[in-house]
């Protein structure tokens, strides 16, 4: 079973249905008598409501209902909340402002959703939202974050004076400033992530239906973790009990993060439903997404970094404002401290390290986790002021690197993580090798030939993911444990199903997983079922996010595996009047090592359920389930090399070659594991030359709401990639998984603006590099 | 989408009149733009006419120097037309890069210039072509045809019917376009002629598509990209939106041009 | 209402739909043919492209009405029964999907795209053509490369791949 088991390039067993069209998303779902959503949202950035008026909507063609934030206060649905609890420096819990689903007194972003029209159809139930009539009182508004700190900016909540949710801080200030007055250089930048809009393709949806008979609510869901979502809507928002409330997340369209957190959306539809009587579908457009998907990044930061005269980093030292939008979304606290300030250490060994991050509020969607979440800000800071650091000291940037890199583990770093393996030495020296690092200077002198500007510029990388022991990130305020289910059942024929609470939304975990097993039983892969993304199927799971799902859904399954295992040899000694002990699984058969005596898999699999014949004392079946709770975070690491030329009379940068060199210790199918990695780099691309969510500051109106104004990397911006993987095994899970589905989001952004950076010779350039910031950039070196 | 009333009409005659009879009628050709719009609920036509039908508006000719293609010529049949090819390249690699394939497939020249989207391309070709665009009533010079953003000289219940222009010289396109919709951030089409050279700047102005004089006067003494070094151009009246400020589309200008004399001269 | 009326995937089908009714909606709601998929209002995405008359063409940017008497070619009619579109079977040997959702769209620009491309497609030419397809999963590699490949299948004149596994 070596062609499909661990480490095989298997094709995907799901990609017969959506490559036929067979694939069945949310807004795909029909259900008998079945309505049509539509929300009034605000088109206001910040507003106080003073009347809504629903009389003419009501009379409009097809309206079933239309409900408004009063009644959904009064069934006494919940607001929303954030589930990680950050306290501030000096000891207060974090500022949570209130969000309702349906806003009552006060609008806080433009689209901020007021009430729901239910109609026959989609078009009358829009025809219905435009004539609801809101009376609002606009008031003054603030988008950027540094702004809403500043004294006199309007204020969002009573609960958060002044904007700010927190003022947190980690690692030590006072040892940071006495080595950077000590040091020999000392590189300051001040670094802008933009903000990005995740935009999975498939727009978010949910299908709400209150059986009245039962008493029981059903939700389809656009979701990454449909059981995350039964019991937040359960424990907080009081929509149902988690027994009378079944989430189905079926075929989901891309995630990255913005799939994660439940949003005003699917509660309201399974109130509406109840409130209507009928069921209740909902389903963006792509400007509501644009509008009310949680959106990711948008920090502010000043940085230092401290060197010695051997060129050895002695601090660093960040400050960070990090703009959390109008409301705090579900994981939005986390995500710039202990996602972010616990990685800035980096690949490298730097003895004192301080972060300060302020979280704001401000008029513009909530922010919240997108992929890589914290990590791609960490990585571009650190990453940017080495490479600056290096040009400015005058040595390579690749050999400062190498100079300060960790090299023995485990390593604790300042700022709590202890790396538990890694090899960094060897992702740079395959990606410089990758990219004929060493040829650069030759390239740079043809293009120049030819008019144009090369750059070169890299990036190494690490993040913390499969997120992680429980206990841990209960110390640190999550609300939630962050370990995974597995059942395994074998059935009396044989085959098998694997019920996870990892959720597929483009993984690949109906063949990735199913490899583990083929691999563990010698079961042909299409006699192996993954199923996931049901709470009345699947026990209690904690979903897809944090690339976790390798790290800690298939160690799960592991651990259920080995029980099965166990019992099945059990079956088998005792079938064979062997040694349990002596028995291995082979091709597709249980055997007495060193003999021919065996049982076919199947045949094993009918004793178990016959029952005709176990060992003494053993329960009939053949089905078992485990937790697992990791031990620690995994580290994957990597280094990205990214050259590119710049037209300088447009400003036009052509990526011309990129080099991901990553270490994920093992692999399960490297064919899904490149997709994850190209997938990555294009959205960190995407960043750094493409994307930037756009607010007027004075109206608070999002600028960038369809993809007539927000760049998503297309095609023709983007060249092949050149990828390529290293082992260091992860010492922390029995499979020795490290996670890869947000390598390439994290590692790319700085490659790419190192390199630019370097074509035109001006360090001062920021996220997206547009055709016109580049030519701007340009412009102002060339007049200095 | 708002509540329309769709029809599909078999002839101009039977457009205009259907035209006639509704309250607020738009025509609708490849409806590229006017879908979309609709779709956002910024524009509610009480009626669409569906013109894609009517054969008399189909086809390109080419007769010696002279060019016409009727209204309802898609961009994919205008970029593949073999006559036109050999006749005048430039409107065929023009249109062959409008949109997407896809829009490519419906999308019509005669759409595109009752149009006027200020980042459309034909309007830059028929400006700087002195192309003539016909209609049910008349004929109109491309140069009084185009007379603001969204805006031209066509009446309520006037309807494009071909474009004609006698082949120039020499002419070129070029555009750079926006990053996020691929419209044209700016294009400049430049044809030469004996009685001299006319540049038409699309995506850049303010106002809509505009001939730049200083593109024009630098042409005209030499019609070579070098004739353009150190040329600027105002960047007054130029656009500025998130994409590009006036004085980086004043530059795309120069730019443009340079490339489209450049492929102009092969 | 409209009376619209066209053939899908060899199929005559009709129905009375509203003037505003798009093509995508049409044929999601009223033929139950949801392989066909919305990912934008703007006509940017191009996970909603079917095939009409032989063309591929936005199903979201024209009303069902403008395309009755149409014959129209979805995601769910490229496949000779079991057997895979060469272009499909490429997508699946190649790893050119993740989630899924623009997948459709993209086969059927694809089948478009070779279809127009007799000669043979290179890399810049398949990036540059597909303009009209956003994808947010694969950053386009494997897409471009399962084009590639199936050109070439299909150039062979084979007509179908070996059949996916």
């Amino acid at each position: 079973m070596g062609m499909e088991g661990i480490g095989a390039r298997v094709a995907r067993k799901e990609d017969k249905r959506f490559i036929t069209g067979a694939g069945r998303y949310v807004d795909d779902m029909v259900v008998p008598g079945m309505k049509h959503a539509a929300f009034v949202r605000s088109p206001y950035a910040h507003a106080d409501i003073r009347k809504i008026d629903i009389k003419a909507a009501e009379k409009m063609p097809g309206v079933i209902a239309v409900l408004t934030g009063k009644e959904l206060k009064a069934d006494g649905i919940g607001n929303l909340i954030c589930g990680w609890m950050i306290h501030s420096k000096d000891g207060s819990p974090m500022n949570m402002g209130a969000w309702s689903p349906l806003a009552v007194d006060r609008v806080r972003y433009v689209g901020d959703a007021v009430a729901i029209v239910v109609a026959e159809t989609k078009g009358q139930a829009r025809d219905a939202a435009e004539a609801v009539a809101v009376s609002y009182k606009e008031k003054k508004a603030v988008t950027d974050a540094v702004a809403a700190l500043k004294s006199g900016a309007p204020q969002l909540h009573p609960e958060a004076a002044g904007n700010l949710i927190y003022d947190w801080e980690i690692g030590d200030s006072a040892a940071a400033d006495k080595a950077i007055k000590a040091a020999a250089h000392v590189t300051t930048m001040h670094i802008v992530n933009n903000r990005l809009v995740p935009n999975a393709m498939e727009p978010r949806a949910a299908l709400g239906h209150y059986d009245k008979a039962e008493d029981h609510y059903t939700c389809w869901t656009t979701s990454q973790n449909p059981h995350v979502a039964r019991l937040v809507m359960s424990a907080f928002y009081n929509v149902a009990p988690e027994n009378k409330l079944r989430v189905i997340a079926p075929d989901v369209g891309g995630g990255f993060g913005s799939k994660i957190y439940i949003y005003p959306e699917e509660i309201v539809c399974l109130w509406a439903s109840k409130k209507s009587g009928v069921p209740v579908k909902w389903v963006a457009d792509r400007t509501e997404s644009f509008m009310t998907d949680a959106h990711g990044r948008d920090h502010v930061t000043e940085v230092k970094l401290a060197l010695d005269k051997d060129h050895k980093i002695t601090a660093l030292k960040v400050d960070t404002i990090a703009n959390f939008g109008a409301y705090m979304s579900l994981f939005s606290s986390a995500v710039p401290t202990y996602l972010y300030a616990t990685l800035l250490s980096g690949q490298y060994v730097i003895p004192a390290i301080h972060c300060n991050v302020k979280a704001v509020y401000t008029n513009t969607a909530p922010v919240d986790a997108y992929r890589g979440a914290g990590r791609p800000e960490a990585t571009y800071v650190l990453e940017r002021v080495v490479e600056t650091a290096a040009r400015e000291v005058g040595v390579s940037p690749a050999e400062l690197r190498r100079k300060n890199f960790i090299r023995s583990f485990p390593y604790q770093t300042p700022v709590i993580m202890n790396y538990d393996a890694g090899d960094y030495e060897t992702s740079l020296n395959a990606a410089m090798k990758a990219a004929d690092y060493a040829g650069f200077e030759k390239r740079r002198e043809k293009a120049k030939k030819a008019g144009k500007l090369r750059g070169i510029g890299m990036s190494c990388y690490i993040e913390a993911c499969g997120i992680a022991p429980s206990a841990a990130v209960g110390s640190l305020g999550a609300g939630v444990g962050l370990w995974e289910s597995a059942e395994v059942r074998v059935n009396a024929v044989g085959t098998i199903e694997v019920l996870t609470g990892s959720h597929s939304h483009g993984q690949g975990h109906e063949t990735t997983f199913a490899q583990l097993v083929s691999q563990r039983f010698g079961v042909p892969l299409d006699q192996v079922s993954i199923v996931h993304g049901d709470t009345d199927k699947v026990q209690m799971g904690m979903g897809t996010y944090g690339s976790r799902s390798g790290a800690v859904g298939m160690s799960a399954i592991h651990k259920a595996l080995d029980k099965v295992e166990t019992k099945a040899k059990k079956i088998a000694a005792h079938l064979l009047e062997a040694d349990e002990g002596d028995i291995v699984i082979e091709n597709g058969e249980l055997k007495v090592a060193g003999t021919d005596k065996a049982v076919p898999w199947f045949q094993m699999a009918l004793s178990a359920y016959t029952a005709h014949n176990l060992p003494e004392g053993m329960e009939p079946g053949l089905k078992e389930g485990a937790f697992y709770d990791p031990s620690n975070f995994t580290f994957p690491a990597g280094c990205y090399i990214c050259e590119v030329e710049v037209d300088p009379d447009t400003g036009q940068t052509e990526i011309v070659q990129f080099v991901a060199a990553d270490d994920f210790g093992n692999i399960i199918n490297p064919m899904i594991v490149e997709g994850q990695v190209h997938g990555g780099i294009a959205q960190g691309v995407g960043q750094a030359l493409l994307e930037g969510c756009v607010y007027d500051a004075g109206s608070g109106q999002l600028v960038t709401a369809s993809y007539m104004d927000y760049t998503m990397p297309r095609a023709s911006d983007l060249p092949s990639f050149k990828v390529s993987t290293s082992n260091t095994p992860c010492p922390s899970n029995p499979l020795g998984i490290k996670g890869c589905g947000e390598a390439g989001a994290i590692g790319s952004p700085p490659a790419v603006i190192n390199a630019i950076t370097d074509a035109i010779q001006n360090n001062d350039l920021a996220m997206p590099a547009t055709p016109q910031k580049v030519w701007a950039a340009l412009k102002a070196a060339t007049r200095h | 989408m708002y509540q329309t009333n769709y029809h599909r009409a078999s002839s101009v005659a039977d457009a205009v009149k259907l035209q006639k009879k509704a309250d607020d009628g738009k025509f609708v050709s490849g409806g590229m733009t006017l879908i979309q719009t609709m779709k956002q609920r910024l524009a509610a036509p009480s009626d669409l006419i569906d013109l894609r039908h009517i054969k008399e508006l189909k086809g390109v000719k080419v007769s010696g120097k002279s060019v016409t293609i009727g209204a309802a010529t898609t961009h994919a049949e205008v970029a593949s037309d073999a006559k036109l090819a050999k006749a005048c390249p430039a409107i065929c690699h023009l249109a062959a890069h409008i949109g997407d394939p896809h829009v490519r497939n419906m999308g019509t020249i005669g759409g595109s210039v009752a149009n006027n989207d200020p980042a459309a391309d034909y309007p830059a070709a028929m400006l700087a072509l002195d192309a003539t665009i016909v209609t049910n009533k008349r004929e109109i010079a491309a140069a009084k045809f185009f007379t603001g953003l969204f805006e031209t000289a066509l009446k309520d219940d006037e309807i494009v019917t071909a474009v004609t222009f006698t082949v120039p010289d020499k002419c070129g396109y070029s555009k750079f376009p926006n990053p996020a919709s691929r419209y044209a951030m700016t294009g400049v089409f430049v044809a030469k002629r004996k009685d001299g050279v006319k540049a038409a700047v699309t995506g850049a102005g303010d106002d809509g598509v505009f001939r730049s004089k200083e593109v024009e006067a630098a042409l005209s003494k030499k019609f070579d990209a070098s004739a353009l070094d150190g040329v600027k151009v105002s960047a007054k009246n130029l656009m500025t939106d998130i994409h590009a400020t006036a004085e980086y589309r004043a530059n795309l200008i120069v730019v443009m041009a340079k490339r489209a004399v450049a492929a102009a001269n092969g | 209402m409209s009376e619209v009326s066209m053939v899908v995937n060899g199929r005559r089908v009709s129905g009375t739909v509203e003037d505003r009714t798009l093509l995508v909606h049409f044929l999601r709601e009223n033929q139950g043919l949801t392989g066909t998929h919305v990912g934008c209002d703007t006509s940017q995405c191009g996970a909603c492209v079917v095939h009409m008359d032989g063309k591929a063409v936005k199903s979201c940017s024209m009303l069902a009405a403008q395309a009755s008497g149409s014959e129209i070619v979805t995601i769910e009619g490229l496949a000779n029964g079991a057997d895979l579109h060469p272009v499909q079977a490429a997508f699946k040997e190649h790893h050119g999907l993740q989630c899924g959702f623009c997948t459709p769209g993209m086969i059927m620009a694809a089948v478009d795209m070779i279809n127009r491309h007799p000669g043979g497609l290179d890399e810049k030419t398949v990036r540059a053509e597909l303009e009209g397809n956003i994808c947010r999963c694969t950053g386009y590699h494997n897409i471009v490369k399962a084009i590639l490949a199936a050109s070439q299948t299909m150039a062979k004149g084979k007509g179908k791949t070996k059949k996916a596994a």
